[in-house]
């Protein structure tokens, strides 16, 4: 193990590692600047003109090139920079190391945080009050706007729709199940099964409902599941994910509650793990039903779980986007504030609102993270 | 007693079926997806991909030229079968048999078919040779004819996904580990607050950062390259790589890190060689958790590499094609199913440590 630290200062070491440093800090530069200019094909600089003749991403081979390049860049050189900090901080007179070493293993961390998440979510919050290219000030326009603009209700009303069912039916959903497989011999195959949805891409899954949805006139083949069902039980074919607004909105939280509910599932599985066995004898041997089990026993014991469960789902359906791009993107009155948020900011080009419904979303989970951090504070003690 | 064991053998054969047929409701879905993929373009128009297990169907045993110069406004007689041309097209039943009439009506055939159990069985790979190349190809049209069709080019997005993927998985994990081992095991300033701040991020959606980041980006011209994907996924995944991996490294034994001290050995040295290694469960949980994440991420990547152009990942391709060939199922199962094989190995092979990283950040709320 290195013990450098104990032969004292040595300024011509410490020269050694600044220089070593920079080296990081200057083949990091070049490489990123290799990796930036790609994406910038007005270029004409001697780099550009190297990385563009390299990295030809038109085809296959330069675009396995590139990305190999890519991926040891990225993660050598991260590497290499905490050990080239690390290096320069050990050479350091005793107390001065003692002060800096910190903020190189944290440093990093912090500098991301801070600038791209806490200072840019300020930011949006201040960038909620301007206009749609963000220079003039407009007071609250943004939101009054977009709580009288019609289309914007659709999203408030779908975001509560799918807040509300998709949280039911994925906590409660996921309680059955975990409950079932509990007292079930089966209950790795049964857990590995429901629980496999959550390795696939909303886009991915988007693409195997809309197939089992899927619409032909009467008359024809209905490749469809769902109206092949329908028919074969003599009813007429409908086309799910269209008609019948706002309950469209159904067939699309559907697909989320598929994918979400072995989440749920997983997480109450381990905690009825939890109840001790005593508990559930005492109760079966004063003859209680298992339903009464379940609801006067079971069901208290992991209470605090169904609460933390309940909130992560809370605010994963309040962030809802990739599926019903997929699914619908966002026409037949299926829009939610996840699909707002990117259709003002990019196809209306209008920043002032992209921020206020950004603002939104964080006003909405504020409560939670007072939580967390209340809790953190009673840990603490 | 015997009653009550009774009971509870019925209870759970009851539990027992009602699980297998949630389990049956849950794969269905992805059987579907699975077997449609396989199936030629011809087949899926015809019938849904259920087909492809036994069942009771039209076979033809026969046939026979139609009969020519028959009167348009009278009955055509066939086998002793009478009927009009049309009912003939739809084909008329008659003693367990059904005639059909293929082709129009001058130059036709007549295809004798008896009921028959059968399976519909014309799978072909030609969908996933379209669908992962670029290049043109011939394909058979359900008229019998073939057109010349562009391939849909997934293969390389893959790769685009791989190079998003690869880095945004192990950039916060390495920077986050760091951290953590700063926030266990060293005192400084603001040691508080940034752990503070990293709890509270935990539940900021990622939206509410973006519109800036987009900002700055754009400034630094990064938009539109890895750099800007790879920057906004490690930020994004901080918070929990660094509170997951935080509470596993400062529960480490305070008796193994003074012995490392006492050896000599730096706080670079003791990271390194022991809690890195000590901390490859909580490593792989996150790790698991982020690749999965990352590679199914449309939105990140949709923002910061723009909806089309080179570097676009295989998310991006396949909403592209859901609105492109959106009735072409043939394409769109196969092309979803690419997109899915790498998370699904990864689930399965690793499906432990992926619920262990579950259980440990459902702690956050």
């Amino acid at each position: 193990m290195s013990t450098t630290s104990s032969y004292g200062f040595r300024p011509t070491r410490l020269f050694t590692a600044l220089i070593m440093l920079a080296i990081v800090i200057a083949a990091l530069y070049i490489g990123f600047d290799l990796l930036r200019a790609q994406a910038v094909p007005e270029r004409t600089d001697a780099l550009a003109k190297f990385a563009q003749s390299v990295f030809d991403n038109a085809t296959p081979a330069g675009k396995l090139i590139n990305g190999i390049f890519a991926i040891l860049l990225g993660v050598g050189g991260m590497a290499a920079l905490f050990w080239a900090a690390n290096g320069v901080v050990e050479e350091l007179p005793e107390t001065p190391k003692r002060w800096l070493l910190p903020y190189v293993f944290v440093g990093p961390m912090a500098v991301l945080l801070i600038f791209l998440y806490i200072i840019p979510t300020i930011r949006t919050v201040i960038l909620s009050f301007y206009d749609r290219d963000g220079e003039i000030f407009v007071g609250l326009q943004n939101y009054i706007d977009t709580f009288t603009v019609s289309d914007m209700w659709d999203s408030f009303r779908n975001t509560i729709l799918w807040i509300v069912l998709g949280t039911f039916f994925c906590v409660s959903l996921g309680l059955l199940i975990a409950t079932l497989a509990d007292r079930s011999k089966f209950e790795t195959v049964a857990r590995a099964i429901v629980f496999m949805p959550m390795a696939i891409s909303f886009v991915g899954a988007a693409v195997i409902f809309r197939f089992i949805y899927y619409y032909a006139p009467e008359g024809s083949n209905q490749i469809g599941l769902l109206n092949a069902i329908v028919t074969t039980l003599g009813g007429e074919p409908q086309a799910w994910l269209q008609y019948n607004q706002p309950w469209n909105n159904l067939w699309l939280i559907i697909v989320v509650v598929w994918m979400q509910t072995g989440f749920c599932m997983v997480i109450f599985s381990a905690a009825l793990k939890g109840v001790p066995e005593e508990l559930l004898e005492a109760g079966r041997i004063d003859g209680a039903t298992e339903l009464r089990i379940f609801f006067n026993i079971l069901l208290p014991y992991i209470w605090g779980t169904i609460v933390t469960v309940t909130t992560t789902i809370i605010i994963f359906m309040l962030k809802i986007f990739d599926l019903v791009m997929g699914m619908t993107g966002g026409q037949f009155s299926t829009e939610v504030i996840g699909t707002q948020f990117y259709r003002q900011l990019f196809a209306n080009r209008n920043i002032g609102w992209g921020a206020a419904i950004a603002t939104l979303l964080l006003i909405a989970v504020i409560p939670v993270m007072a939580y967390n951090l209340r809790q953190l504070a009673q840990n603490r003690k | 007693m015997k009653s009550y064991s009774r009971n509870k053998r019925t209870s759970s054969l009851i539990v027992n079926i009602s699980l297998a047929l949630i389990c049956f409701l849950w794969i269905l879905p992805t059987i579907g997806l699975l077997v449609s993929s396989f199936r030629t373009s011809r087949a899926i128009a015809e019938s849904g991909w259920w087909y492809i297990l036994p069942h009771q169907a039209w076979v033809k045993i026969s046939e026979m030229p139609a009969p020519t110069g028959t009167d348009p406004d009278k009955p055509i007689t066939i086998e002793g079968v009478s009927a009009t041309f049309e009912q003939f097209r739809a084909g008329v039943e008659a003693n367990g048999k059904r005639l059909k009439w293929e082709g129009n009506r001058r130059l036709g055939t007549i295809f004798v078919e008896e009921q028959r159990w059968t399976m519909d069985t014309r799978f072909t790979l030609d969908n996933y040779r379209a669908v992962i190349l670029g290049d043109q190809f011939q394909e058979k049209q359900a008229d019998g004819t073939s057109r010349q069709i562009q391939g849909n080019d997934i293969g390389p997005s893959m790769i685009n996904t791989a190079v998003v993927a690869i880095p945004s998985t192990i950039l916060p994990i390495l920077i986050a580990a760091f951290a953590a081992y700063a926030f266990s095991w060293m005192n400084f300033i603001g040691r508080k607050i940034l752990f503070v701040a990293v709890v509270a991020l935990l539940v900021v959606p990622l939206q509410v950062a973006m519109v800036p980041i987009l900002r700055d980006f754009a400034r630094l011209e990064i938009n539109g390259s890895y750099l800007a994907v790879w920057l906004a996924h490690v930020t994004f995944g901080l918070p929990l790589a660094t509170y997951l991996l935080y509470n596993y490294i400062s529960q480490l034994p305070r008796e193994t890190m003074e012995a490392a001290y006492i050896d000599g050995a730096s706080h670079f040295t003791t990271f390194t060689r022991l809690v890195l290694p000590l901390s490859v469960p909580a490593l792989a949980s996150f790790a698991i958790f982020q690749f999965i994440w990352v590679w199914n991420d449309f939105l990140v990547s949709l923002i910061f590499l723009g909806p089309s152009g080179n570097l676009r990942v295989m998310t991006a391709r396949l909403t592209d094609m859901i609105g492109s060939r959106g009735q072409d199922w043939h394409y769109l199962t196969a092309g979803a199913f690419v997109t899915m094989l790498v998370p699904l190995i990864v689930f399965f092979s690793m499906q432990r440590y992926f619920i262990r990283g579950l259980l440990a950040g459902s702690v956050k709320g």
